[in-house]
């Protein structure tokens, strides 16, 4: 029960883009086209999830035991993500080459998606109130969290890309065209994702 | 001198990280719901982007060219980190409103784009004059954000009352808002560069 309340809450209620602002880059850059999305989407989820467990274990069994906590969660972190993306790159492409090509492209770009980064910090900082008591997540609930973000940016991105692809074909005004009018397109999607507040 | 004017005044107008060049947009977003958090932000970033822009510059023939970006983040990590815990301690309240913005300028792809693509490979004077007109542009514009959306959306400005209370749009002060005003913003930019060429 736990656990959906958290999904739900990351999917809907607080999804990542529309109203946490967390990895707006990727998400107008990768819009374009609906099959970019998707596979943007799938890095994201996969790349997100794994950076979470690794970031939450380095700080809960190295960075606290030795007090560096307070001060050495973000570069830790950073590098870490970086040295990650790196690492999946080339693991990938030894084991599965048909998911290297498929998500190859995306992974570097993922290492400046302030989501990951986003996601790794809130997780080990923020205290959530799921079930009751304030408290900051456990391994189990910060994996599930971390999933439901990343399904949640993998909804944004799809839909927008979906609603984009018609736009490109209407008549906007001369200085409308491209960026100004997929931004206000965001603009009413995040309007009709409001309609969850209050939901979970 | 007009070249050191020019690396100066590129970051105001021509090159604006945010109306033009579309970097950095999640911090533009999520803090410019006054103009005073759009600033402070602004302000935030300025610094490391200059502070990063120097201590690369000087360190450009030290560091190996195949892990140039990895020694590039790690520099501005630690800026990030000294603003992070300098703003804890002495605006304890902008902070909080800030939140995990502070952090995030680390991936802020404005600061790595100039440490990649200027001081790197330029010397120390240029490359601060780059940083600080690159921070005041977008500074400029996420203060010009948090200017229209405080004033729409709570009738104020910098916290001083211009329009009634009856007045305010809520919606523009909600994330919706923030993605429609940014959008209005870059048209309008937009439509006046089209127009000068």
């Amino acid at each position: 029960m736990k656990y959906l309340i958290i999904i739900l809450s990351t999917i809907l209620v607080n999804n990542v883009i529309f109203s946490q602002f967390l990895g707006i880059c990727p998400f107008l850059g990768t819009s374009k086209k609906t099959s970019t999305a998707v596979g943007m989407s799938a890095a994201v989820i996969f790349v997100m999830t794994l950076a979470t467990l690794v970031t939450w274990l380095v700080n809960q069994y190295i960075l606290i035991p030795l007090g560096l906590d307070k001060f050495m969660q973000t570069i830790a972190f950073i590098l870490i993500i970086a040295a990650l993306v790196q690492m999946v790159e080339i693991i990938l492409k030894k084991i599965s080459p048909s998911l290297y090509t498929a998500l190859g492209v995306f992974l570097p770009l993922i290492t400046t998606n302030c989501a990951v980064l986003g996601v790794a910090l809130t997780v080990v900082t923020k205290p959530f109130n799921y079930g009751g008591v304030p408290h900051l997540l456990s391994l189990g609930e910060s994996m599930v969290y971390a999933v439901g973000i990343a399904l949640g940016f993998g909804l944004a991105l799809v839909l927008f890309a979906g609603i984009r692809e018609h736009v490109e074909l209407m008549e906007a005004p001369k200085g409308m065209k491209g960026t100004p009018i997929a931004l206000i397109v965001a603009g009413i999607l995040a309007m009709a994702f409001m309609g969850f507040t209050g939901v979970v | 001198m007009s070249n050191n004017l020019q690396t100066f005044t590129r970051g105001f107008i021509k090159e604006n990280p945010i109306l033009v060049l579309l970097l950095g947009c999640c911090p533009t977003l999520a803090t410019t719901t006054s103009a005073i958090n759009g600033m402070s932000m602004g302000l935030a970033t300025t610094f490391v982007l200059i502070m990063s822009n120097l201590v690369i510059s000087l360190l450009k023939g030290f560091i190996p060219d195949k892990v140039r970006i990895p020694c590039f983040i790690v520099v501005i990590a630690s800026f990030v980190t000294i603003v992070q815990l300098v703003m804890q301690a002495y605006v304890p309240d902008i902070y909080e409103t800030l939140g995990l913005f502070i952090p995030l300028i680390v991936v802020n792809c404005i600061v790595l784009g100039r440490a990649e693509a200027f001081a790197s490979k330029n010397p120390v004077w240029p490359s601060i004059l780059d940083g600080t007109g690159m921070g005041l542009g977008f500074t400029f514009a996420l203060t010009i954000l948090g200017c229209i959306r405080e004033l729409l959306g709570s009738g104020t400005m910098f916290g001083l009352r211009i329009l009634p209370e009856t007045a305010n749009i809520l919606l523009f002060i909600l994330p919706p808002g923030a993605f429609i005003c940014l959008g209005f913003l870059i048209a309008i930019v937009n439509q006046f560069r089209k127009e000068s060429h």
